[in-house]
Parts: structure tokens; sequence; C-alpha cells
């Protein structure tokens, strides 16, 4: 079993690897029409959505408040534009804070 | 826009930096997400090696929490390595994305840091203000991510307990408000954004009552749906880029 799993695991990083590396590596993009393009460069701002929902209201599985206020004090330090690492920090700061309410 | 081929080895030491710096958010995000992996790979039965292991060679967080679960109810190989190609295919389309803004760089090097691709690392990147995403700059910013995965997955192995449960807790927002961080001022100077991140958000939102549409499928599915409806909808006429 023990390594049998060391085998699994390799699998899983090559099924992995492989989508990350494909378009990266081997597809010839450089005409690509205009529209496609376009359709690349929204990617970012539209996977960052759907990655922050409905992802963020489960992180306390007890309370979808938890995942709001998290959200909302992540909003407002964004909103001042603070640097990423503080955006994150302040959050995790005001549900520390909120736990003990 | 820098010439390609002569970027000299003052700016690329920069760059890294740059890509270091921006890579710390994502570090102190993976930190509880490894640590609670390391701890549940020890309660599913792996050894060190096999949770250091899976972290150093498959680097994906929700696959392995999901390889875990199928360990420990004893899935076959194939249904895992299906599970995880399955979960982990939506890679394809922030590698295509990443490669319209990579700079021309030979292919061996993007095959190396191609190997780095995450939710984080790519939306850190892919919003960045860099003009041309260069290799440097990439690999400061992932191997400053992998190294928290890779390091926090073993500690939690060995630490056999988990975090105090408010730190534990509040920590869980800390990917969120990173990736809240990255759309917020990006909004503000576009509603073409907000159409795009609202629409993906709805539209993953619903998905996520639909079983079949779980995990990989949903993200892949409202990011395209997203971003193909909006760039008809809107006509590039808010291009501030």
């Amino acid at each position: 079993m023990n390594e049998n799993l060391i085998w699994v695991i390799i699998g899983m990083g090559l099924v992995t690897y492989i989508p990350r590396m494909l378009p990266l590596v081997m597809f010839h993009t450089n005409n690509l029409h205009p529209r496609v393009q376009g359709i690349l460069k929204n990617v970012p701002f539209a996977i960052l959505g759907a990655l922050i929902f409905p992802g963020v209201l489960t992180i306390n599985p007890d309370s979808v408040l938890y995942g709001v206020i998290g959200a909302a004090a992540a909003f407002i330090a964004a909103w001042l534009n603070l640097n990423v690492i503080i955006v994150v920090l302040a959050s995790i700061l005001v549900l520390y804070g909120y736990t003990f309410l | 826009m820098l010439p390609s081929p002569a970027i000299s080895s003052e700016q690329t030491d920069g760059l890294w930096k740059k890509g270091i710096q921006a890579g710390l958010p994502i570090a102190i995000g993976y930190m509880p997400v490894a640590f609670t992996f390391g701890l549940l790979a020890k309660a599913a039965g792996l050894s060190l090696f096999e949770t250091v292991g899976m972290s150093v060679i498959v680097f994906a967080g929700a696959s392995q929490y999901i390889a875990l679960s199928m360990v420990a109810a004893a899935s076959g190989a194939a249904e895992l390595i299906l599970t995880t190609f399955i979960m982990n295919i939506r890679h394809l389309l922030m590698s295509a994305s990443l490669k319209e803004r990579a700079e021309d760089e030979p292919k061996w090097i993007k095959a190396i840091y191609a190997f780095f691709i995450t939710d984080e690392t790519f939306s850190v990147a892919a919003t960045s203000q860099e003009k041309k995403i260069t290799a440097s700059y990439l690999l400061g910013l992932c191997l400053t991510a992998y190294s928290s995965w890779v390091v926090f997955s073993g500690a939690g192995y060995l630490m056999g307990s988990g975090l105090p449960e408010s730190l534990q807790a509040s920590m869980g927002i800390a990917l969120y408000a990173m990736f809240i961080a990255l759309l917020v001022p990006a909004a503000k100077k576009s509603r073409k954004v907000i159409a795009l991140a609202g629409t993906a958000a709805v539209l993953n939102s619903l998905f996520s009552f639909i079983p079949f549409l779980s995990g990989g499928w949903g993200i892949i599915l409202s990011t395209l749906i997203s971003a193909v409806s909006i760039e008809f909808i809107v006509k590039g006429d808010e291009r501030n880029e």
C-alpha cells in the first residue's frame, strides 16, 4: 500500500502539472483573434469572483456571518488602497477579535 | 516595455525581490491550510515522507485534501488520480491567460514556472502591475508560496495538534482577503472588472448547489461564461490597460 501510494502521488503530480504546462509551453498563440485575447485577459478578474464566492461564506461552517465580517474587513482595507499583506493581516486580526466577542 | 532579450542582471534582481514580496501574502495564507493538511494526513495514516512528498510533487491544495479523504475511504488509485485531474484542469485556463502576459522567454523556463501555477500565484501574477510577467518575478513569487506550503505541511504533521482554534479559524480568511485585495483596486477603476467578478461570483455560487459542478468544474464554467459573455457585451470600449 505504501509503495503504491507514492506512485499515486506521482500520478497526481503529473495530471496536475500537464494542464499547468500545456498552454504556456505548447500553444502557438501569437496570432490569436483579438476577441480571444480579450477573453483571456478577462480570466483573472472573473476567476477572482469565483474564487471568493461562495468560498468566503463557508470559512466557518457554523456561521455565514463570520465569513461576511472577514470579507467586509478585507473589502474596507482594500478600498483604502492598503498593501495586500496589510489587508490580509487586518482581516485576520478583525476575525480574531470577533471570536472573543 | 523591456526589450525582451536584454534584461540586465540588476533588473532580474529587482524583479526577483518584487516577486518575493508579492508572494508573502500567499505564504501567510497557505500557512493554516498546509498546517491542517499535515494534521489530516497524519490522521489518514500517511507517513511524513508521503505527506511532504504530496505537497512537493502536487502543490494543489483542494485536490490534496480530497486525496486524503479518498485514501481514508480506501479509494482506488485510478479514481484518485482522475479526481485530481478534474479538480486541477482549471489550471489550463490560467496557463493560457498567463501566456498572454508572459515575457518572451525560452520554453524550458516556462515549463519550470508552469509547475507553480495555483489559484493564488496566478491571481497575484495576473493582477500585478508588471507589463510583462518574467520568470524572475514569477519564481520569486511562487517559491515564496511553495516554501510555505511544503514547510507547513511538514510542520502540521509533526506538531500533531492544531493551531489554537481561534487563530486557526481567523486565519481561514487570509486567502480570501488576499483575493479581495487583488480585486478591489482593479474594480475601483473599471466597471468591466466588477461585471466580470460579479458574474462569475453569482454563477459559481449557484453552481455550488449542483453536486456534479462542485469542485473544479464550477470554477471553470463560471469563469469561462463570465469572461466570454462580458467580452461580447462590453465591446472593448472601456479598456484602460
